[in-house]
């Protein structure tokens, strides 16, 4: 009978904080909806909401005006619309590969962090999807992407990467919802079987849609998860990879390179994990108690992820130079010149600075235990995989074959009001998850704390309260 | 523990247990003991359990399989229906069943058919999406989502009898008994 961890080879890698017990990590995470929330949680909830209605506003002056407000014109018809679609979901990715991809591998770590970045992959997706409806100039006829038979007999170009687009945002956005949702169903009812008023009951209880913590029960929800992980693992890679498709199946100089599927989204776990430290940081901090499960650890394999995964999209734009270089073809070769020393020379050096220098310094461990530090490293890497999209959206396209056809691109006011809208709403989106819903996944924890602690070689106590003995098991009871 | 003798029906026998292992021990058992139709309730998966309890299925991955080859058969016969049948658009006599293009959306058809068979069929199979169930009658079972771990015998099982069945589970030293009321 133990009542304290015990379990050396645990000691150099805690994934828990404090003296646990399954009541405590319970207790912990499901009372944070029902606390008293801390001032900061009002003002930048505050801060969110008045960016959703400026996201709000951003889009009705959109659809009465026209995409004219915008920046966009020919050559550069694509501009901040596309730069910020493809930001917002490589964004998103980060949360699927720690709930998928870390999932199989079978990766401790990500049990604490996976709800989280889940709530940010959906979040991200939303913003996402609003740049390109609103950019077909008539959201109301969105219809027209799906196979939806109309008075018009047409079908859409199912041979058009912007089509695969269509359907590979909406699965996503679909399966992550139904993979969170999944994942969220024990928490629901443990909030359902804690609450203190009526209406938590109630509402709780509906969407926790009658789990009773039943053994066969979870058996089909395992089997369900991992099988929806095993699909989501392909999909995340897919999708990535049919956005850069967008790009890599037109032959506009820059655009037209192999590379791009696998280098796009190396780019989005990137960029997801810098987003993910620069939520996790304050979020740590708002609420001490997430503390215990989120730990520096947690903290410090994050900064490892973004230290491999930016090395592999420096990689890509090696690649990029030397792609240019051994091409042969003259339009690709004044790309990379044109990139390094044309008119947007400071968009491109941004990008090398942000992307391929910062990230070094998570070389030191000092560093990466130091979490101011880590959190201006995590927004300059949010701000260089920013100006990734933008070197790649803006550069290839305002200096492509005819110097007749050249052109130069500005963002307008109205191109940043809906962008600054968009983080608007989703950092309001954080807040009110933070709000309504357990922000770590429970059940998953304490899975974890039983596996890691009190396995099944019989010291399965937790509490004082001392098991009688029992007759001797058939086999192997290990008592 | 056990009142209620008025009680209309009887919906099964609950016994409270403290820890996983004991859980699993008293799944075995009770097993053993020749029960079929028995539960076990706890607030985290916990490896093994189904084994103990001796049940095995594999619905919901079939579910998944079915729905995800009828997803992917389902999106690529859309587009070659509508470019071959429906709607053939000679571009510069170029093939119409150009099968490499419709790849992407045959495969975002199968992944989104198959996770709507997982999330669904788990929860019919489940007989959820529900508000009320017989074992939330039992006042301990609150703590079942948190660290409190039950079996129940339901008086659906051919060899259910309640002084049997009582007796059975003292055997297994548990902290409480309960009747569930239907």
């Amino acid at each position: 009978m133990q009542q304290t961890i015990k379990s050396p080879e645990i000691k150099e890698f805690p994934l828990f904080e404090g003296q646990q017990t399954y009541e405590r990590i319970t207790d912990q995470i499901t009372s944070i909806p029902t606390d008293r929330h801390p001032m900061a949680w009002t003002i930048m909830f505050g801060l969110g909401l008045i960016g959703a209605f400026a996201l709000l506003m951003a889009l009705v002056y959109l659809v009465a005006v026209g995409t004219g407000i915008w920046g966009i014109n020919q050559p550069v018809a694509w501009g901040f619309a596309i730069i910020n679609f493809v930001w917002w979901i490589g964004i998103g990715h980060a949360g699927t590969l720690i709930s998928a991809i870390l999932l199989l591998l079978r990766q401790a770590w990500r049990m604490s962090i996976n709800r989280f970045a889940e709530a940010m992959t959906i979040f991200a997706v939303m913003c996402a999807g609003i740049f390109p409806l609103f950019h077909t100039g008539r959201p109301w006829v969105a219809y027209w992407l799906f196979p939806i038979p109309n008075w018009l007999a047409m079908w859409p170009q199912f041979r058009s990467p912007l089509e695969w687009d269509v359907w590979a945002v909406s699965t996503y956005f679909t399966v992550s919802v139904l993979f969170w949702y999944m994942g969220l169903i024990p928490d629901l009812a443990k909030m359902r079987d804690r609450a203190k008023s009526q209406l938590s009951r109630t509402l709780n209880g509906i969407f926790a849609l009658g789990w009773r913590n039943s053994a066969i029960h979870w058996m089909r929800w395992e089997q369900a998860y991992l099988l929806l992980a095993g699909l989501s693992t392909p999909l995340v890679l897919s999708v990535h990879s049919i956005v850069s498709l967008d790009f890599a199946i037109s032959i506009v100089p820059g655009w037209h390179v192999t590379i791009f599927p696998p280098y796009f989204v190396a780019g989005a776990i990137f960029s997801g994990f810098a987003m993910v430290l620069t939520l996790v940081i304050p979020f740590r901090i708002l609420y001490p108690k997430l503390k215990d499960y989120i730990t520096m650890n947690h903290i410090d394999m994050m900064a490892k992820v973004m230290l491999a995964t930016g090395w592999i999209v420096f990689y890509g734009y090696l690649c990029e130079m030397f792609f240019g270089w051994y091409s042969g073809n003259q339009f690709e070769q004044f790309l990379v010149v044109n990139r390094f020393f044309g008119p947007y020379w400071a968009a491109y050096w941004a990008l090398i600075f942000c992307n391929g220098i910062v990230p070094q310094l998570l070389w030191s461990p000092k560093i990466r235990q130091n979490l101011l530090v880590l959190f201006i490293i995590s927004i300059i890497v949010n701000i260089g995989m920013w100006f990734e999209r933008f070197v790649i959206v803006v550069m290839s396209l305002h200096r492509d074959f005819f110097p007749s056809a050249w052109g130069m691109y500005t963002p307008t006011g109205s191109d940043w009001w809906l962008y600054l809208g968009t983080i608007g709403f989703f950092i309001m989106m954080m807040f009110l998850f933070a709000r309504f819903i357990p922000m770590l996944a429970v059940a998953e924890l304490k899975e974890l704390w039983y596996k890691l602690y009190h396995g099944h070689n019989g010291h399965g106590g937790v509490h004082a309260h001392e098991p009688k003995p029992t007759a001797p098991a058939p086999q192997g009871g290990g008592q | 523990m056990a009142h209620g003798t008025t009680e209309p029906k009887l919906y099964g026998l609950m016994a409270e247990f403290e820890t996983p292992d004991q859980l699993l021990e008293a799944a075995r058992r009770t097993r053993d003991a020749g029960y079929k139709k028995f539960d076990c309730y706890t607030p985290f998966p916990i490896h093994g359990l189904t084994a103990a309890m001796g049940v095995k299925e594999a619905k919901v991955p079939w579910t998944v399989f079915t729905m995800g080859l009828l997803g992917a058969i389902g999106a690529f016969s859309l587009q070659v229906w509508t470019s071959m049948v429906d709607y053939p658009l000679n571009v510069a006599g170029r093939d119409l069943l150009s099968w490499p293009y419709f790849i992407p959306i045959t495969f975002e058809g199968m992944v989104l058919a198959a996770a709507f068979g997982a999330f669904f069929g788990t929860h019919i199979y489940n007989r959820m999406l529900t508000y009320y169930h017989p074992v939330f009658n039992v006042p301990q079972f609150a703590r079942a989502s948190t660290d409190r771990f039950f079996v129940c015998i339901e008086s659906k099982d051919p060899k259910f009898n309640r002084d049997e069945a009582y007796r059975f589970l003292q055997s297994l030293n548990p902290i409480s008994i309960s009747e569930v009321p239907e």
